[in-house]
């Protein structure tokens, strides 16, 4: 890559491939034979629980680590894995935000404006902090902001030198839960209002479902799988899947005409007669029916607000079932129930398969 | 000849070994475990004698222990003697007392290590095992000294590099060891073939002692407290146990610091209320100065660097080069002053012929003539000290702002000076005092590599305990003293693990 593309001016979003890359750390497989794509303008995110290699992916991309296996481009264009992270455009922001403690907000936001013309990068540095609504903090150092300040400070510096792909990594994870959801919303807004192609990570489900648009889901170093949050919610590839985007029922049996039999009642699959299996159900599938195939008494009800939480022991289940019901109606601990299927989110998956 | 240095010096290190193991392990335990009026003191009072070099110890004791001097003196007052055959005490040039005095003012380098563990990390276990019945005499030897095991082995091993180190205590004391006989070999007997040899097997000895210390180790770090540090519940001494307790912890401080220091300000006091400053000390002071000032400054910068190399040349050889920076302590500075000789005078004559074919005159000899040796060793052995400063200064900060400055378009050497370097001053100004004072300490080297006719503190120090006039060195022994107390009041408010840390020899 042309060394003058280090000061580009902001540039179109770039696509994003990722092709069998692979790290190992000693013995230990962080990554392994990890591909997938990020259109341009696309916001992705990588979910999976701590350690399962989605920061080292994200260091990866952005150069501050090199793959033992794989190919990247960009655009189209090789990523080399030794083009330092300098050099290739790519933006990132920081768990820790990583603001420079001994520079004040305009000094951290102009950092990466180094090589442009004084009046251009002032004028940069003026229009991304008012973007984030830190414009009257301009001259203040890192150390006096609050925790959404400094989000939001992170933020500016990292998109104003235009790259063409930000990564964010848990951008969130560090903000009280109140305020959370607001910041989440502020940020895609600015990532849209940027166009920037954006990976970020995350491992929170409910955080990958509400701001990217797809979502690579990893475990243990592999790609489970890629979708739309709606398309892993709805339509687990795996019970791993099924299980992290979600509270799951889970019904071991055997597959017997195409159904397995559940206390819920049967649920339909194509798995070969007689392979050991498992239905899981959505809870909000379960329901509180007079009629209900299955028999159940409830041993407690906790009151949560809106809902009320309720744990029920089944006829035929080993463990208690987490169901939930709106807090004036539904039973209450002691009573005897029956409970439905209402047809909808119930998977089967082989039970060997993990 | 060989062998009787090799065997004096066998004897000595294992002498200082038990002397500073047991009294470091002791006060360290003695300040962890229990609590009596007058601790808190002793907790730091317990480091005074890191201030006081090896030579400067000796030096106060070979005067005060004089037959003429005031302690026999006073004795044979006391007992009502006059002449000085009448009371005959043990000669004080031996090698039990040079174990002895060297024992005293190196303890702190294993009670150091020792207190932060037993601190930091055995107070649950500890705790745990009172809980099971064992009193504090069974806790000690059967849970905290197994457990301190590693950090007594890094103590040890600074320890004795220190005492395999030492030239002129050894040597005012009379013990041959070989150190002394590297020095005696080359400086009275010309032979520089015959000081290579000796140097060779204290080379030799230097290696068995990163052994016996990694083996000591039991092949674990020295490592640092994961979980926040909480203090153990200390054993409550009152009356005449408290008393004894203060007492024992303050003997070794009194006779490591306080009495060798207390003799020197005296005798710098009389000597100048009668004569006035020694005129050399000025100039003394300012050779100090200047050779100790020059390898400070080029040992932080290049400390700095090796401290910051992983992030700079990669980390497989970035961590080569931190070990390497570190290795330089573990050479004892006559040898490290025989090693540097040839390859510089080659370099000298190589020049000096050079200039006069060019130019038809002969300089003076630029390595050994100014000085430039002289740095070049102070540098070679104390980098690691300010390798070890900056790595832990670099260690606070949060790696994701080097990586920051990188992804913002900075290369390595940009984010390391644009980012990380701006909160670095406090880590760098440590290891430059640091640094600083082990090169106005240090004497072996400066004795066998100073320009001709210079003298710096040490050095004068020397040479008046060599011709006998002890007086006239006090002064200039008071100012080397006063130096060292600086790191030891930075110890004081800094964490206990830092010094020790950045400097292990071969981590």
């Amino acid at each position: 890559m042309p060394d003058a593309d280090r000061h580009r001016a902001p540039t179109p979003p770039a696509r994003l491939s990722l092709r069998g890359i692979g790290r190992r750390f000693g013995g230990v497989t962080a990554l392994a034979d990890v591909s997938f794509d990020v259109t341009p303008g696309e916001v992705v995110g990588l979910l999976g629980d701590s350690g399962c290699g989605k920061s080292t992916l994200l260091r990866i991309v952005a150069g501050l680590e090199r793959p033992d296996a794989g190919a990247m481009h960009l655009d189209g264009r090789p990523l080399p894995p030794d083009l330092p992270p300098e050099r290739r455009g790519i933006g990132m922001m920081f768990q820790d935000y990583a603001l420079f403690p001994h520079l004040t907000l305009a000094e951290n936001v102009r950092f990466g404006l180094a090589g442009r013309p004084r009046r251009e990068a002032e004028a940069i540095v003026s229009a991304r902090l008012a973007d984030v609504g830190l414009g009257h903090r301009a001259g203040s150092y890192p150390g006096t902001l609050s925790g959404g300040e400094a989000q939001r400070a992170a933020l500016a510096r990292a998109l104003a030198p235009g790259p063409r792909v930000l990564l964010l990594d848990e951008p969130f994870s560090n903000l009280d839960r109140r305020g959370r959801e607001r910041v989440r919303a502020e940020t895609l807004a600015l990532l849209r209002a940027a166009d920037t192609t954006a990976l970020l990570v995350t491992h929170d489900p409910e955080e990958a479902l509400a701001v990217c648009d797809r979502v690579v889901l990893l475990r243990d170093g592999r790609v489970e799988q890629v979708g739309t949050g709606e398309a892993l919610y709805r339509r687990p590839a795996t019970r791993f899947v099924a299980r992290f985007l979600g509270e799951l029922i889970e019904c071991a049996g055997r597959c017997q005409g195409g159904a397995v039999e559940t206390p819920f009642g049967r649920v339909p699959t194509d798995l070969p007669n007689g392979s050991p299996a498992v239905a899981c159900f959505r809870p909000e599938a379960i329901r509180f029916h007079d009629a209900g195939a299955a028999r159940g008494r409830v041993l407690r009800r906790a009151f949560l607000g809106a809902r009320a939480m309720l744990l029920v022991t089944v006829d035929g289940l080993a463990e208690p079932v987490c169901l939930s019901c709106p807090a004036g109606e539904g039973p209450e601990a002691g009573d005897a129930v029956r409970l439905d299927w209402d047809g909808a989110q119930a998977f089967v998956f082989l039970r060997e398969a993990d | 000849m060989l062998p009787d240095a090799l065997t004096q010096t066998v004897l000595l290190l294992a002498g200082v070994a038990i002397v500073a193991g047991v009294v470091g392990t002791g006060c360290a335990w003695l300040v962890s475990a229990y609590a009596f009026p007058g601790r808190r003191l002793l907790d730091v009072a317990l480091l005074l004698p890191l201030a006081v070099p090896t030579y400067i110890v000796a030096f106060a004791y070979l005067d005060l222990m004089h037959p003429l001097g005031p302690v026999q003196s006073g004795l044979r007052a006391l007992l009502g003697l006059s002449g000085p055959g009448d009371l005959r005490l043990p000669d004080i040039r031996s090698l039990p007392a040079c174990v002895l005095l060297l024992g005293l003012v190196l303890y702190p380098y294993v009670y150091l290590p020792t207190r932060a563990l037993f601190r930091m990390q055995a107070a649950t276990l500890l705790e745990a095992a009172r809980s099971l019945g064992a009193g504090p005499g069974r806790v000690f030897r059967s849970v905290a000294l197994p457990l301190a095991r590693p950090a007594i082995a890094l103590g040890l091993g600074l320890a004795l590099m220190e005492a395999l180190n030492d030239i002129g205590a050894a040597e005012f004391l009379g013990v041959r060891t070989l150190t002394v006989q590297v020095y005696a070999t080359w400086v009275n007997r010309t032979d520089l073939p015959g000081a290579a040899q000796i140097a060779l097997a204290s080379l030799a000895v230097v290696l068995v002692l990163i052994g016996v210390e990694r083996w000591g180790r039991g092949g674990r770090g020295y490592a640092t407290a994961a979980q926040r540090p909480r203090p153990l519940e200390r054993r409550r001494l009152r009356g005449t146990a408290g008393v004894i307790a203060l007492g024992l912890g303050l003997l070794p401080v009194a006779l490591g610091f306080l009495v060798p220091a207390a003799y020197l300000a005296r005798e710098a006091g009389t000597r100048i209320a009668r004569f006035g400053l020694p005129e050399r000390l000025a100039s003394e002071a300012l050779g100090t100065l200047l050779y100790a000032g020059a390898a400070t400054l080029a040992a932080v910068v290049l400390g700095l660097f090796a401290a910051a190399s992983p992030a700079l040349v990669g980390r497989r050889w970035g961590g080569l080069l931190v070990r390497l920076a570190g290795l330089g302590y573990a050479l004892p500075g006559a040898v490290l002053a025989i090693g540097l000789l040839t390859p510089l005078a080659l370099a000298d004559f190589g020049l000096s012929s050079l200039t006069r074919a060019l130019f038809g005159t002969t300089p003076a000899l630029v390595g050994l003539g100014t000085g430039t040796a002289l740095v070049l060793a102070y540098v070679i052995r104390f980098l690691g000290v300010s390798t070890g400063a900056c790595e832990a200064g670099l260690a606070r900060l949060p790696r994701s702002l080097g990586d920051a400055g990188r992804t913002l378009g900075r290369g390595a050497f940009g984010a390391l000076m644009r980012v990380q370097l701006p909160q670095l001053w406090p880590a760098l100004a440590s290891g430059a005092v640091l640094v600083f004072v082990d090169c106005a300490k240090e004497l072996p080297a400066t004795l066998l590599l100073r320009p001709l006719n210079v003298e710096t503190l040490a050095t004068h120090l020397y040479g008046e305990a060599a011709r006998g006039t002890y007086e006239d060195g006090a002064a200039a022994a008071l100012l080397i003293v006063l130096v060292g107390l600086v790191p030891v009041a930075m110890l004081m408010r800094l964490d206990p693990a830092f010094r020790m840390r950045s400097r292990l020899p071969s981590a």
